[in-house]
């Protein structure tokens, strides 16, 4: 292998890098239509009276939209294979307003000023409704979010409409009462996390306008051009094959683009007015109007034998969805379907609880998806069940933990392919200094420095669902194109799916021309979320190759007649397996393309798994505690990584870091916070608190490679499982510090003095 | 309203509005590599050189640029790629958005300060946010850059 696990630098790396135009706002055309919303101040009203006369008369305004001009289709916006689990519970803009910051009415000028002092001039008449602001009180509440009587799931998710409640949760396999009854020892905790924001440096952004056939095209910011193109044809009532989408360069995604946000906004004007038109939203409205990782409660109750084995693991929750239900069902259920398997010595498991409406900001998809919610509620447990044991909490896990070849209640036969999570473990124990330093240790002037842990699990793909598509095609003088709808959003996917076909062809990177994503061009592809592009669209990839290798044999045997058994193909030419014979890849490419009795070699697949093999990671703290303050600092952080064969090592480390800071933030200052009227408080980066560079410390780093026999090359993913592990090896490391169990995060410095000074 | 200013070397003529920010002005005269991410001049994308001086375009107004030496990433290509390479190689662009405001910092640090620290370097740079990379690896390719250990 030539490319395969080499550290080999992104194939867009330097053009980014030097500020080179490749953005969607770098793209969009200089006379295109700024784009703006009037928004609602209301957390939950209807529109009595909307009058935009004064602000379509304004010069320079070339349409305004309200509820009463657009279809009345409702739709979905989250990014999942059709059909979605997500309710369709959106219209483009709706009578009723259902959080501060929805959408009233769409304004576009011929400038930004223009379209600003435009939205000024609509009077809207509302009539204020009591809104649902605690998700605890949301379901059976006075006030129903969504009352229309045209919303619609395509699933029996355990939706109750008239209740606030978007999908219920009743799994439980074994006797769970029976079992806690026969432990030894039983805890259970309550925990709360908080909204996240993305806070990718690009903010959400569209441009659309008309093509020479007057079809629709929509460049955008988005990691879901296929899902899109079909979320605007059902919203905008107008066929697929009048909509292209393009996802040119993206400044980051994290999930958040994986809902579409600014697409149907900058779409419909350009229906409406037949002109180009951007939308680029800003700071603030990417942290009130978009989407944020779901707020979410989780009790957990779990049992231990005397042996200290894991007998019983319950989870019951509560998600807040917010306004709008996108991924509110799946986000949930990856609480427990990412945190159950892992220890799989139980005898009953059990996930009980629902997903809610409220008249908040929507939650959405965020790297992690659930699993960072769950995984911080169950590890925390797991470490005070060990704490009540008195065991250490690295051998408890090196004891419950399911191992490669074994079964899990939570997957019934499956058996995991692949594991080297107690390796993890054993190395992140000797990086970090576990022995040495393992509960704490006071170093004077009211310091303490502790250390704490967790491990956890993700997915490599949608298994049974999602599928990925690939085409390579031998070009005119032995090139290649490698054709993929999956979308590079900053991680270097294409540059390793690449890697891949290059290592297949025998060629190099260089030889190779990616081309990603645009919906008329590229095969089909869900997009690149539920860490699926490694796997997923690496396997199609790899299977493409292999089918225009044996293309190429067939033909090059063919051009030298011989049989086709007779002859091997060592990237640059066939030739028999006596050498006697030889034909140049150069020769076969140009040949095939001219003259009767040819056709271009163009190698295709198509690839969806059975199974979402997890990637493993165990993580380990160290902190410092100031005790007089509450000031917690970040020492030392090591991450040991199970992704299976690491195809990009520096890439792949990149991703870790990259994670694990997300993970930081979230387990110690990030905080999307409401106020009394429901609208984001937090909606800008002086709020908004996101590590900087003195916030982190150091971070190290290791890959306990596997090979997972179902991945291409052995690989499973690293997107997502990279920022599970923070929150609750941070809280562990705190409660080793000085005795409080951080259980709401963010673990602030005002929650650990309070938690001192009980 | 008309300003005076040198880009990159060469004299231009601005046409410029009153609450005009030099970011949007620079945009506008077709410098794409200025990007703006906060709106509240946190997060150092906009980053440009107003007199050889890393400065937040977003944040200024553009008539103050009247007078002025303005330095945008693509007046600085050449340096600006060298430091590219050792952070492409190093994987830490990632998403690239933030990387021209941080890379125009890396090289005013690099004209400024004489062997810098790592704290040194962390402090200079803290202005410059960045949500992809854990800025570990962004920490590792200006050490092999400068050459400091």
């Amino acid at each position: 292998m030539n490319f395969v696990g080499k550290g080999i630098p992104k194939i867009d790396g330097i053009t980014i890098a030097t500020g080179k135009p490749v953005y969607t706002e770098d793209l969009a055309a200089a006379d295109a239509l700024v784009v703006k919303i009037l928004r609602s101040p209301h957390a939950f009203a209807k529109i009595k009276a909307i009058d935009v006369s004064e602000a379509e008369k304004m010069p320079g305004v070339e349409c305004v939209l309200t509820y009463q001009d657009v279809p009345n289709t409702r739709f979905a916006m989250s990014g999942q294979s059709y059909p979605e689990p997500s309710p369709y519970d959106r219209l483009i803009l709706d009578q009723i307003v259902r959080y501060v910051g929805d959408e009233v009415a769409i304004v576009a000028a011929v400038d930004e000023k223009t379209a600003l002092r435009a939205l000024e001039l609509i009077k809207v008449d509302y009539e204020v409704y009591e809104p649902v602001l605690d998700f605890e009180q949301a379901i059976g509440h006075q006030s129903v979010v969504h009352p229309e009587d045209d919303w619609f799931c395509n699933f029996d998710t355990g939706h109750d409409q008239d209740r606030n409640i978007v999908s219920t949760e009743n799994l439980q396999i074994g006797d769970v009462e029976a079992e806690l009854a026969n432990c030894a020892v039983v805890v259970e905790e309550t925990y709360y996390t908080q909204p996240q924001a993305h806070a990718m440096m690009e903010t959400y952004r569209t441009f659309s306008y008309l093509d020479y056939t007057g079809r629709l095209v929509v460049v955008s910011s988005t990691q879901i051009p296929f899902h899109v193109r079909r979320q605007l044809s059902r919203a905008l009532e107008i066929p697929a094959s009048k909509i292209r989408v393009i996802k040119p360069r993206i400044g980051g995604g994290f999930g958040g683009k994986q809902t579409s946000v600014t697409e149907i906004f900058a779409a419909i004007v350009t229906l409406k007015t037949g002109k180009p038109a951007k939308i680029v939203y800003d700071r603030k409205e990417t942290f009130c109007c978009s989407t944020s990782r779901h707020a979410m409660k989780i009790k957990v109750t779990m049992g231990a034998d005397i042996e200290g084995y894991i007998r019983v693991i319950d989870i019951d929750g509560l998600s807040d969805t917010g306004a709008y239900g996108d991924h509110g069902s799946t986000v949930f259920g990856l609480v427990a379907e990412k945190t159950l398997p892992l220890y799989n010595k139980t005898k009953a498991i059990r996930f009980t609880g629902h997903a809610v409406y409220t008249n908040k900001m929507p939650g959405g998809a965020l790297r992690g998806f659930g699993a960072t919610q769950g995984t911080f509620a169950v590890e925390s447990t797991v470490n005070k069940l060990a704490a009540e044991l008195n065991i250490d909490p690295a051998e408890f896990r090196l004891k419950n933990l399911i191992k490669a070849g074994e079964t899990c209640l939570y997957h019934g036969d499956e058996q995991l392919g692949s594991s080297t999570l107690h390796r993890c473990i054993e190395k992140g124990k000797e990086m970090i200094g576990w022995n040495e330093k393992y509960p704490s240790k006071e170093i004077g002037n009211g310091r303490v420095r502790a250390v704490g842990m967790a491990v956890t699990m993700q997915g490599s793909g949608i298994a049974g669902i999602d599928t990925a598509s690939a085409e390579i095609r031998l070009n005119d003088r032995g090139s290649y194109t490698l054709l993929i709808g999956s979308t590079d959003m900053g991680t270097g996917s294409d540059t390793i799916l690449a890697q891949m076909a290059a290592d297949v062809l025998e060629t190099t990177v260089d030889n190779i021309i990616v081309n990603a994503a645009d919906t008329d061009i590229s095969p089909f592809d869900p997009g690149s979320y539920a860490s699926s592009t490694t796997y997923v669209t690496g396997m199609a990839v790899v299977k493409a190759a292999e089918d225009l290798t044996k293309q190429i044999l067939q033909t090059g045997a063919k051009m030298l007649a011989v049989p086709v058994a007779e002859v091997e193909f060592d990237g640059q030419q066939v030739k028999t397996l006596a050498g006697d014979k030889i034909i140049s890849l150069a020769k076969i490419a140009e040949v095939t393309l001219v003259g009767p009795d040819h056709r271009q070699l163009v190698g295709t697949a198509s690839h969806g798994s059975p199974v979402s093999p997890p990637p493993f990671i165990a993580g380990f703290a160290e902190v410092e505690v100031d005790k007089l303050t509450g000031k917690v600092d970040l020492i030392d952080y090591v991450a040991v990584v199970d992704c299976g064969t690491v195809i990009n090592p520096n890439l792949a480390r990149i991703q870790v870091e990259g994670g694990i800071v997300q993970g930081i933030g979230y387990a110690l200052y990030e905080d999307a916070r409401f106020d009394k009227n429901g609208g984001v408080q937090t909606n800008s980066f002086m709020t908004y608190k996101i590590p900087s560079r003195k916030d982190v410390g150091n971070i190290r780093v290791a890959f306990e490679q596997s090979y997972e026999p179902t991945g291409p090359f052995g690989a499973k993913s690293i997107g997502e499982v990279v920022i599970n592990t923070p929150a609750p090896a941070i809280a562990h490391a705190i409660y080793n510090a000085i005795g409080f169990r951080g259980t709401k995060l963010p673990i602030t410095p005002e929650k650990v003095f309070m938690g001192i000074n009980k | 309203m008309q300003i005076t200013t040198t880009i990159n070397n060469k004299p231009v003529t601005l046409t410029v509005t009153p609450d005009e920010m030099l970011a949007d002005a620079l945009r506008t005269q077709g410098y794409l590599s200025v990007k703006k991410g906060c709106d509240t001049s946190c997060c150092g994308l906009c980053t440009v050189w107003l007199d050889g001086k890393p400065t937040l375009s977003c944040n200024v107004l553009a008539f103050r640029a009247e007078g002025k030496q303005i330095t945008t990433i693509e007046g600085v290509q050449q340096q600006a790629t060298e430091f590219a390479n050792v952070l492409v190689a190093e994987g830490a662009e990632q998403c690239g958005f933030c990387s021209p405001g941080f890379i125009m910092t890396v090289l005013a640090m690099k004209n400024e300060l004489k062997n810098p620290s790592e704290q040194d370097i962390i402090h200079y740079l803290t202005g410059n946010l960045c949500r992809c990379t854990g800025y570990m690896g962004q920490l590792r390719a200006i050490k092999k850059y400068l050459g400091v250990a």
